[in-house]
């Protein structure tokens, strides 16, 4: 893999030279962003990123490194909300256990790995684009049943009334605070993604991707492994799920449909299925679009100028913005990136 | 032959490392394999010897597991394990090496080494990154040098060469205390020197590994095992020293030709 941050690590380096500048750089980056932006930036456009970005990197962990494309990584997080809204409280009448959020959160993020592990159970006997379309077959189909079932999913109308926590004197769903909880919780992933990948069970991942019938040779459960991929793929989605929830302050069917599966696949395209660090910048090049250019060009020509932009990324590099930052490293590391003498 | 072999089939002991009783396979109307009878002792070195589309490849698939034998029992050190999957065949001590090479492009060659012994090992599910003095990357470096692969340490497999492909394909089948190896044409396209090397490696194996090897070249079946079976249309149909083989008249005409006569 060819990119412009972490990369050369020599044992001599110290961790901060490990790190890379360019870690560093967003890192401050982002931490400053508050000091510049509106709460609407703060919230609308960084803290969906965020979260859209993890929902996009639980995608790359799967068909970056486990050759797995899945659309059903919303129906996981969609998952991870419902358990919240159902083991929290809302003001739907229907299902609210009243749990604290310490209690809640750790059960919808389970609910969630384990939905991610079913999805995944099934699916892996698959390849490539029949993937991609059971994938598509599960995620459609929980739409329809979360729409019509009442006892659980309380129909289309959903759940509403979701309230982020408060704790250390801080209301978590304050502009803020809800970006810096996004914030670190979308460092957690990335770093937990960007380690695990050189980790034994990360490599077991790439070579199975690469190819699973010498994996079996070597003595490996190729189905298990698999499914192991889908279930820590779910708890990041889970993330993304409550995040989302606690944002919205509802959750219904409309929140799990099929454009929003598809919103998080041309996330993970678009920004470059390669390295962790590219459905982040998928997530906040198509936030900014449906952001803004839903005013420039009107909401029935959106669909066209996204699908347009997706087109044109893929056709000019498809490793996504990643690939087209690879194009334009090497003049940059020579100018700027070159650790000092 | 068959019914002697049937007659046996109660006697099957760990005394041999591998035993086919009247293995067969079938693609579609095509019989690849068929009554497939076979004793190798534990320790033994066999070649196997037949013309491309005698059924060689697909004898290794049928006691790897890889594609599931249509009728006839493999036991392996006495185990029964027709019905096992290809990964409970490998973790018992089975190994094998493909024809056309089976590698990991995205991955470097000594975390392909690695994944070789770790998968017969423990903590194959460990999201912990492997230290450099963790039991299967020691195993994993001292087989690199095994291979002579030690200067190809960190490269990308992908853009080794050939020959270093199939030396690599001979590292990832010695990973993990190897019982019993399948050898599927090794030597194919290596150099005289990467032949070399290679009989060397396979004449350095502690004597306890038997192995079967596909080789067409006799010369190097002779150097590397002590028995021959030749293989014709999915049928075993000679066996010998390799004296024997190539002295024998019938083999001379099926196989062999005009070419060693
Ligand atoms: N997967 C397969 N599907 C259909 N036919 C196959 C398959 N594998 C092998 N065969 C056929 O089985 C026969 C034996 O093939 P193989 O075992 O590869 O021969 P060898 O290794 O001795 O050259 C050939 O006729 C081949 O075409
Ligand atoms: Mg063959």
């Amino acid at each position: 893999m060819s990119l412009a941050i972490a990369t050369n690590v020599t044992p001599q380096q110290n961790w901060l030279e490990r790190l890379g500048a360019g870690h560093i750089i967003l890192a401050v980056a982002l931490v400053l962003y508050p000091l510049v932006a509106s709460d609407f930036f703060l919230t609308q456009i960084g803290g969906y990123s965020l979260i859209f970005g993890m929902l996009g990197l639980s995608l790359m962990l799967l068909a970056g490194y486990g050759g797995m494309v899945s659309l059903a990584q919303i129906t996981v997080a969609g998952i991870a909300a419902y358990a919240i809204a159902i083991l929290g409280s809302n003001n739907s009448n229907v299902l609210g256990f009243g749990w604290p959020w310490w209690l809640a959160v750790p059960f919808a993020l389970l609910s969630a790995a384990l939905a991610s592990a079913l999805i995944g159970w099934i699916s892996v006997r698959t390849e490539g684009i029949y993937t991609i379309m059971i994938t598509l077959a599960i995620a459609t189909a929980t739409y329809y049943f979360a729409q019509q079932n009442y006892a659980i999913f309380n129909g289309h109308s959903g759940y509403a009334g979701i309230r982020a926590p408060a704790f250390w004197g801080i209301g978590w769903r304050d502009a803020r605070p809800f970006y810096y909880l996004c914030l670190g919780l979308a460092v957690l992933s990335y770093a937990a993604v960007l380690y695990g990948s050189r980790s034994t069970f990360g490599m077991t991942l790439q070579a199975i991707r690469d190819n699973p019938r010498r994996m079996r040779a070597l003595g490996y459960h190729v189905t298990a492994h698999k499914v192991f991929a889908w279930a820590l793929a779910g708890i990041i989605a889970g993330l993304a799920g409550v995040l989302l929830v606690w944002f919205n302050g509802r959750v219904s069917p409309g929140t799990i449909g099929v454009d929003a599966a598809i919103d998080v696949l041309i996330i993970a395209v678009i920004g470059g299925l390669r390295h962790p660090i590219g459905p982040f910048l998928g997530a906040v090049v198509v936030v900014l679009m449906q952001t803004f250019a839903i005013d420039i060009v009107g909401a029935e020509r959106f669909n066209t100028l996204i699908g347009m932009v997706f087109l044109v990324i893929v056709f000019v590099s498809p490793d996504g913005i990643l690939g087209l930052w690879g194009r334009i490293k090497p003049h940059l590391a020579q100018e700027s990136l070159r650790p000092g003498q | 032959m068959t019914e002697s072999f049937a007659a046996n089939r109660l006697q099957s002991s760990g005394a041999y490392a591998l035993e086919l009783d009247g293995v067969a396979r079938h693609f579609g109307a095509l019989v690849a394999l068929s009554g497939i009878n076979m004793r190798i002792a534990a320790g033994e070195r066999r070649a196997v010897l037949g013309s491309n589309g005698a059924g060689k490849t697909t004898l290794f698939n049928a006691v790897t597991g890889d594609f599931l034998p249509t009728s006839g029992r493999i036991r392996f050190f006495g185990e029964d394990i027709t019905d096992l999957p290809p990964h409970e065949r490998i973790r018992r001590g089975l190994r094998r090496t493909y024809q056309i090479s089976q590698l990991f492009k995205g991955l470097s060659v000594l975390d392909s080494i690695f994944l070789a012994c770790r998968g017969v090992s423990r903590r194959r599910f460990s999201l912990l990154r492997p230290a450099i003095t963790d039991v299967n990357m020691v195993q994993a470096e001292s087989i690199l040098n095994a291979v002579h692969l030690e200067a190809y340490r960190d490269t990308l497999v992908a853009t080794l060469s050939h020959g270093q492909q199939r030396q690599l394909e001979i590292a990832l089948a010695l990973a993990g205390a190897p019982r019993f190896i399948l050898f599927d044409e090794p030597a194919a396209g290596l150099s005289p020197t990467e032949r070399r090397d290679l009989v060397a490696i396979l004449n350095a194996l502690p004597k306890h590994i038997g192995y079967i090897i596909i080789e067409h070249d006799l010369d190097v079946a002779l150097r590397v095992s002590e028995y021959v079976s030749m293989m014709h249309n999915g049928r075993l149909f000679k066996e010998g020293t390799p004296q024997e083989i190539e002295a024998d008249p019938e083999v001379q005409e099926i196989y062999l030709g005009g070419k060693h006569g």
